[in-house]
């Protein structure tokens, strides 16, 4: 089937085909950024925005997606300045595999789109769905907060 | 110094935080296979037959590989130093299963799903075998788990032994009987997985030259590539291992799992192959921590002082022995070098079990043994009266003492003499105990629903395998004053290849931005045996820190040509003469390129310690128990370190505030549950909890610096230590709390009640 989204800011015209996820997709088109932790909506490795929503592409028919607008971490820096997200995870050391950060950075960006001062328990729940086996989510809470 | 301790921002974190196409997945392959593993839905069984017919006749399935495409060759898929200490016990694919997940046939098709599907149509006729879940068991069983002729190194298969040791200094039992008090316990660890959130990960093709070449998410390419070459019997110069960044690892991937398969269909069809386990695989199918029972005896001199040591191990190594003997010599290693005891002993055996393969996992074997060790500790001071802190201050080791055990106990052969050469661990406790507010929450009466109570847990690890462990490095100049830093070291996510760029920098004075590292590729990169047994800082920095070194003389030497003068030293860039002429390293490099004393500014070096110095920890933990419901909060961890110097301050932060919530899940929400025919119950994140964003503590983590003259800069190993002493300091803080001691993790609800109703 045929569907018509925008991906990044471009839009997109694709025939696509039934059962596959928004993952599968994203990741077959080079959208490598969202990652495959899981499939089962557990680990938030697969992040995007969908219409500004932090969402689990994993979980996510492709189809559904017809006329909404995704976001990926891949269009949140331009060449040459990251995104004040990006910059605090890395400045504050929020970093360590970096498996978990794309996916990371897309929760802390719907969650400031919605509340532009959030407290420490706003910035853990955003998160609560974003799996890091690395860092104990210290340093990701704090580069959030900031 | 300029660099080492001080903040600096990972080499890779830019391209991490954009999100770039990094990790050993993110690439496209044309005709690429995809691979899926039948795994065994037995414990136990002998394979009668396996018809593929209906699986071949798919459309676009091009492969079945199952145990009769491959020779009777045995290996462990343990990377470790060669000749390897574990057992070799095991096929690439097997005519018998031993547990439920053992890999019965792989298949190859042109897409996931299709190779899912055929897997189901694989006809496996099974001839189901009496099994052994309970490792207690194992050694009286009449169920032989590795009857096997051509397995080797298996210390008795038909007790179902998979490894074995035993040592004694002094005289333990006399020891023991003249002590003044004499305590004992028996405790024990469960099934935990390292559960990195990228799962185990390769591909592989033949390149244009006709090599293979395997692109894989792993701790140890160079092993890697030998064991592959080894199974398949290809030559070692035939294979080329890259590995790209790791998402996690853990000890999970310093293990061969799943490279030989892709390599194997590549080397059948021609074709690249992909395989990517599942999370669900992931849980059965990958390696976990061993799961032990530690059964201790202490005897104390009357002053409190230790005077003997009885350790007894009973390790569960699962259905093959990857790790056995090095784990549990590990486990003993490490516990008993903590405190001073002029008798120590351990009886130690490794039992296979059919049940998932375990492996290395973050402190290998440590964490086992201080839960045990920690523990009881506490017990004995509860008992005696005496603050918990004060008995280990009398007793664990200092500068200057000898570990008589590190001499007799080595990687699964004999060790080296060690001397304790620098030691915060006094400051550690100290500063921890202020942090916590030890006094207060302790004595404080403890009565209502919810009560607070206080723990505490020391503990050491070591800097690398002493005499086996072995880290290169190839640094180059360029024109621009940037070097090329190409290592064998395997940074996993723990910013290792950070913290090397940093020791070259200190030591070629430039800013670190100009060292552009690499690692790692068996093609490019020089020999490193690989990250595992916190060896990269310590080891492979040892290296980094030789090669810089004779880069540096070498740009004095032809700085001095160039300038024409007899004696120059190196300042900030800068060659400079006797009389202040100066010339920059850019000049240098530029020169000697093209014009002047023609060469390449270029310098290797290898690296091997036989020393390993422990880093140390102390470890506190206020928790807040519902004795109504069974239910522990953990409010606060506080975590004290001495790393030796830190090179790198948030970095090493990031280590301990990582290792804290595994050690946490260990002791209060993971553990693999099986049901009485062995099949593994929780196979998900939903069942499996790791700690998420709102279940974590509040966490203090803290560093003593002291400096260690063995190590690159006074470097110790920074990354396992953090992991031994959560869980013995919560299950201490549960017993200041409401008087309760656990001695079996995980601490659940259910098991904590019923302690509970025993008291009342
Ligand atoms: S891969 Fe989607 S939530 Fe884990
Ligand atoms: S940084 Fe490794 S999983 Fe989060």
């Amino acid at each position: 089937m045929r569907i018509r989204f925008v991906l990044n800011g471009k839009p997109v015209e694709t025939d696509v085909s039934p059962g596959q996820t928004v993952l599968e997709f994203l990741r077959a088109r080079g959208i490598h950024s969202v990652k495959y932790g899981c499939d089962k909506g557990e680990c938030g490795a697969c992040t995007v925005l969908v219409d500004g929503k932090a969402q689990n592409a994993c979980l996510m028919l492709v189809h559904t997606i017809n006329n909404k607008t995704i976001e990926t971490v891949d269009s949140l820096a331009d060449r040459h300045h990251l995104h004040p997200i990006q910059r605090e995870f890395l400045e504050r050391g929020a970093v360590q595999c970096g498996y978990c950060t794309p996916g990371m950075i897309l929760a802390a960006e719907a969650l400031y789109r919605e509340d532009p001062h959030p407290d420490e328990a706003a910035v853990r729940d955003a998160l609560a769905g974003n799996l890091c086996r690395c860092t104990g989510y210290v340093k990701p809470v704090e580069a959030v907060r900031k | 110094m300029r660099v080492i301790g001080k903040k600096t921002v990972r080499v890779d974190g830019r391209a991490l935080v954009k999100g770039k196409p990094v990790f050993a997945d993110d690439i496209e392959i044309q005709n690429l296979l995809h691979l899926k593993i039948l795994h065994s839905p037995h414990a136990h069984a002998r394979i009668r037959s396996i018809d593929a017919s209906e699986a071949l006749a798919m459309e676009g399935v091009v492969a079945v590989l199952t145990h009769e495409d491959f020779a009777p060759h045995y290996f462990t898929t343990a990377g470790q130093g060669y000749p390897e200490p574990s057992p070799r016990d095991m096929r690439v694919l097997d005519s018998v299963v031993r547990f439920v997940g053992d890999r019965v046939a792989v298949v190859a098709a042109e897409s996931p799903e299709l190779a899912a599907e055929a897997l189901a149509k694989i006809r496996v006729d099974y001839e189901p075998l009496p099994a052994i879940f309970d490792s207690r068991e194992s050694m009286k069983s009449s169920i032989v788990i590795h009857p096997e002729p051509g397995a080797t190194g298996i210390y008795d298969a038909e007790r179902n032994i998979a490894a074995h040791f035993d040592v004694e200094i002094g005289n333990v039992d006399k020891a023991l009987e003249e002590s003044e008090h004499l305590y004992e316990g028996t405790y024990s660890t469960p099934y935990v997985q390292q559960a990195s959130i990228e799962p185990h990960i390769s591909l592989s093709w033949w390149d244009e030259n006709d090599r293979l070449v395997i692109r894989t998410s792993t701790q140890v390419p160079f092993h890697v590539r030998r064991i592959v070459a080894e199974m398949l019997d290809l030559p070692i110069g035939k294979i080329r291992v890259i590995k790209p960044r790791l998402g996690g690892g853990f000890g999970g991937k310093q293990e061969i799992l799943n490279e030989e398969l892709c390599a194997a269909v590549t080397l059948k069809t021609g074709f690249p192959a992909r395989l990517e386990y599942t999370r669900e695989e992931e849980f059965y199918a990958a390696r976990t921590r061993h799961p032990q029972t530690v059964k201790l005896r202490i005897g104390l001199n009357q002053d409190l002082t230790i005077n003997a040591i009885d350790m007894d191990i009973l390790e569960n190594t699962g259905a093959y022995g990857a790790h056995a003997l090095t784990v549990m010599s590990v486990t003993a290693q490490k516990t008993l070098s903590l405190y001073r005891a002029p008798n120590v002993r351990v009886n130690a055996n490794a039992v296979y079990t059919n049940l998932p393969i375990a492996g290395a996992y973050r402190g290998y074997g440590a964490p086992q043994g201080f839960f045990a060790l920690e523990v009881l500790m506490d017990e004995i001071a509860h008992d005696l009266g005496v603050d918990p802190i004060d008995l280990r201050h009398k007793n664990y080791v200092r500068v200057g003492d000898e570990i008589p055990i590190a001499r007799v106990l080595g990687e699964g052969r004999e060790g080296f003499p060690m001397k304790i050469l620098s030691s915060g661990l006094e400051e550690c406790l100290e500063e921890g105990k202020k942090l916590i507010g030890w006094e207060k929450i302790r004595s404080k009466p403890k009565s209502g629903i919810i009560r607070r109570g206080v723990g505490v847990a020391i503990a050491a690890q070591g800097s690398g395998i002493p005499g086996i462990d072995m880290g290169s490095v190839f640094l180059k100049m360029n024109e621009d004053a940037s070097f090329n830093m190409l290592v064998g070291a395997t940074d996993l996510g723990t910013g290792s290849d950070t913290a090397l760029a940093q020791i070259a920098a200190e030591v070629l004075e430039v800013p670190v931005e100009k060292i552009l590292v690499y690692s790692s590729d068996t093609d490019l990169t020089p020999f490193d045996t690989g990250a595992y047994a916190s060896s990269t800082t310590y080891v492979s920095g040892g290296a980094v820190k030789k090669a810089a070194e004779k880069v540096k003389a070498q740009l004095l030497e032809l700085g001095k040509k160039l300038l024409d003068v007899k004696a120059a030293t190196i300042k900030e860039g800068y060659v400079i003469g006797d009389s202040g002429e100066k010339i920059t390293y850019r000049e240098i490099c530029t020169k000697t390129f093209y014009t002047d004393e023609q060469t390449q500014i270029m310098a290797t070096a290898s690296h091997v310690s036989y020393d390993s110095p422990p880093p140390f920890n102390a470890t506190f933990a206020e928790v807040a128990v519902d004795i109504e419901t069974g239910i522990v909060t953990v409010n606060r961890i506080v975590s004290v370190t001495d790393a030796g110097q830190v090179i790198n301050p948030q970095m090493a932060e990031g280590q301990a505030e990582g290792a804290i919530p595994q050690s946490l899940g260990m002791a209060l929400s993971e553990y693999m549950i099986f049901d009485e025919k062995g099949v593994p119950l929780n196979r998900d994140f939903f069942q499996y909890h790791i700690y998420t964003a709102i279940d974590m503590p509040e966490i203090v983590t803290k560093f003593i610096s002291t400096n260690e003259p063995t190590g690159p800069f006074g470097a110790k190993a920074a990354a396992e230590i953090p992991v031994n002493g959560p869980a013995p300091a919560v299950v201490n803080a549960i017993y200041n709390a409401c008087g309760v001691r656990m001695r079996k993790l995980p601490v659940t609800p259910e098991e904590l009640l019923e302690e509970l109703s025993k008291q009342k």
